[in-house]
């Protein structure tokens, strides 16, 4: 047999190889029983049994992720707020201290060339967090992008560990190891706090769908932390959990990822991330004109939500064909057997023309034509939980 | 991982048991270990002529799709119709409930050039 259709990222096996980045976290990893991918330049955890029960932990119970191999880019100065406000598509001087941002970096054309998550920690102090992909596109960016203000951009991504856990009872799990009530903070909230005696940003965000946090600790601790949340929330059902289970997660919640949804191809209205775009605030930004354009033209793609039924998961880079004529139509990003769904899940870029005239669609999967129905993203929401509706 | 010494390998992963002249095909623990929690079979059809190396089915994990070749070449007697419905036998049990068909009327000069057990395990654990 031949992995014919496997997709980078290579897998590494149980024996990390050579050359590759380790997070410092790996021994723990190993001890765990990993088995660890090649993913950026990084030797990171594909999963440490089973990637359907890891998916499964975090969307009923919790899951511990090492997400370290994402960049960490720390810009402070004065001018840190203009910085930002010039080289992204947000506006991130209006960013209150203690909150993050979901927002992008495109080049002059509007292409995307990553997207961020901004967290601001003080007045003159931000944290971009970037894919470790386009770790080294973004600091170059944000460099050259600074021109003479002053602000300084560093790469403190080898500084940091990050861990997170996600699930319904992340919150309860990680009270556990702090005296910071976790229940105030929001959504897209941080707060500087210790964890287990280790001092951490701990920020409410994810790529998984469920609630959760994320937590930036200094590199040296951050195997302490990781242990300290596996082994208090044991009796919660806590799973470590690898970059298997990351992206089936993230690709039920219609997420993104950076080389399948996102690339320099696409702004972001194609992907449906319009929103992340802030025409409105003041002064010029890279991409301004080219995307001002865009918005009033509309996108030349849109990124939709598709389902199948069986199990043959439509993949990236599979065809969506119009069923009547059997002309392609479209490309699909993402797919998978929906493990919570238990249904074949894809999102894919369709013609606007063609999705207007709301044909019947397919997927050629290999030769053979699984029908799909055309579905509004996200495929999965999570519950509503009791004491978010009292709160 | 486990390989048995009972059986004959592929350098593609795949196992081989030779019964009264029936070659019984599956998918080697090594194999169901790198590919992760598989959740889609294809069988081939019974009483199709299959060559050595030809396809003969496909395994999707969640996060891959492979191609399994026919170790040795002859007619598909029987298809474990088992493992469709329930695709982690692959997984939980790759030299029993995870067998995938029985070729019939295989060339003894192919089946000698099958791998025995020390071979593929010097091939997966070099």
């Amino acid at each position: 047999m031949s992995d014919e259709h496997q997709r980078a990222p290579q897998e590494a096996g149980d024996r990390p190889e050579a050359g590759l980045r380790r997070s410092p976290m790996h021994d723990h990893h190993v001890a765990h029983g990993a088995r660890f991918v090649e993913f950026a330049g990084w030797s990171m955890p594909l999963r440490y049994g089973s990637d359907l029960a890891e998916h499964h932990a975090v969307r009923q119970r919790a899951g511990v992720f090492d997400l370290s191999h994402m960049a960490e880019l720390e810009v402070r100065g004065p001018a840190a707020a203009e910085l930002l406000d010039h080289a992204l598509v947000g506006n991130l001087s209006a960013l209150a201290v203690g909150r993050a941002r979901y927002t992008m970096i495109c080049d002059a054309a509007g292409g995307i060339l990553d997207d961020l998550v901004v967290y601001r920690r003080g007045p003159e102090d931000y944290l971009v967090v970037a894919n470790a992909a386009n770790a080294s596109t973004v600091l170059a960016e944000l460099e050259a992008r600074a021109g003479g203000r002053a602000a300084a951009v560093v790469d403190a991504t080898s500084a940091y560990g990050l861990v997170a856990v996600q699930g319904p009872r992340a919150l309860e799990i990680l009270q556990r190891l702090t005296r910071t009530p976790l229940g105030e903070v929001p959504y897209y909230g941080s707060v500087e706090s210790a964890v287990h005696g280790v001092r951490a940003l701990v920020a409410r965000t994810g790529y998984t769908g469920e609630d959760g946090f994320e937590l930036f600790v200094p590199a040296e601790d951050a195997g302490a932390v990781f242990e300290a949340l596996l082994d208090t929330g044991r009796d919660a059902g806590v799973a470590p959990a690898g970059l298997a289970a990351r992206d089936s997660l993230r690709l039920e919640a219609g997420m993104p990822l950076y080389g399948n949804e996102l690339s320099r191809e696409v702004t972001p209205y194609e992907a449906g991330l319009g929103r992340v775009v802030r025409l409105d605030k003041p002064g010029d930004f890279v991409g301004r004109e080219a995307l001002e354009r865009r918005s009033a033209l509309g996108p030349t793609r849109e990124l939709v939500g598709l389902v199948a039924t069986g199990r043959r998961a439509p993949r990236h880079g599979y065809p969506v064909v119009d069923e009547a004529t059997g002309s392609t139509v479209g490309s699909v990003t993402s797919g998978v057997l929906s493990p919570t769904l238990g249904r074949p899940v894809a999102m894919a870029y369709l013609d606007p023309a063609v999705l207007a005239k709301s044909p019947g669609l397919a997927v050629d999967v290999r030769g053979e034509l699984v029908a799909v129905e055309l579905v509004a993203l996200p495929f999965y929401r999570r519950p509503v939980r009791r004491e978010r509706e009292r709160a | 991982m486990e390989v048995r010494d009972d059986l004959r390998y592929t350098g593609d992963h795949e196992w081989v048991r030779i019964e009264a002249g029936r070659a019984v095909v599956g998918i080697t623990d090594f194999a169901q270990a790198s590919l992760g929690d598989i959740v889609y079979v294809q069988l081939p059809e019974v009483g199709a002529r299959v060559e050595r190396g030809g396809t003969l089915g496909e395994v999707e994990s969640t996060k891959s799709v492979s191609e399994v070749y026919a170790p040795v070449g002859g007619v598909v007697a029987e298809v474990n119709t088992a493992v469709v419905e329930a695709p982690e036998r692959l997984n939980s049990d790759p030299y029993g409930a995870g067998w995938l068909c029985v070729i019939e009327g295989a060339d003894a000069a192919e089946v000698d050039q099958l791998l025995p057990a020390q071979r593929y395990r010097e091939l997966i654990e070099p």
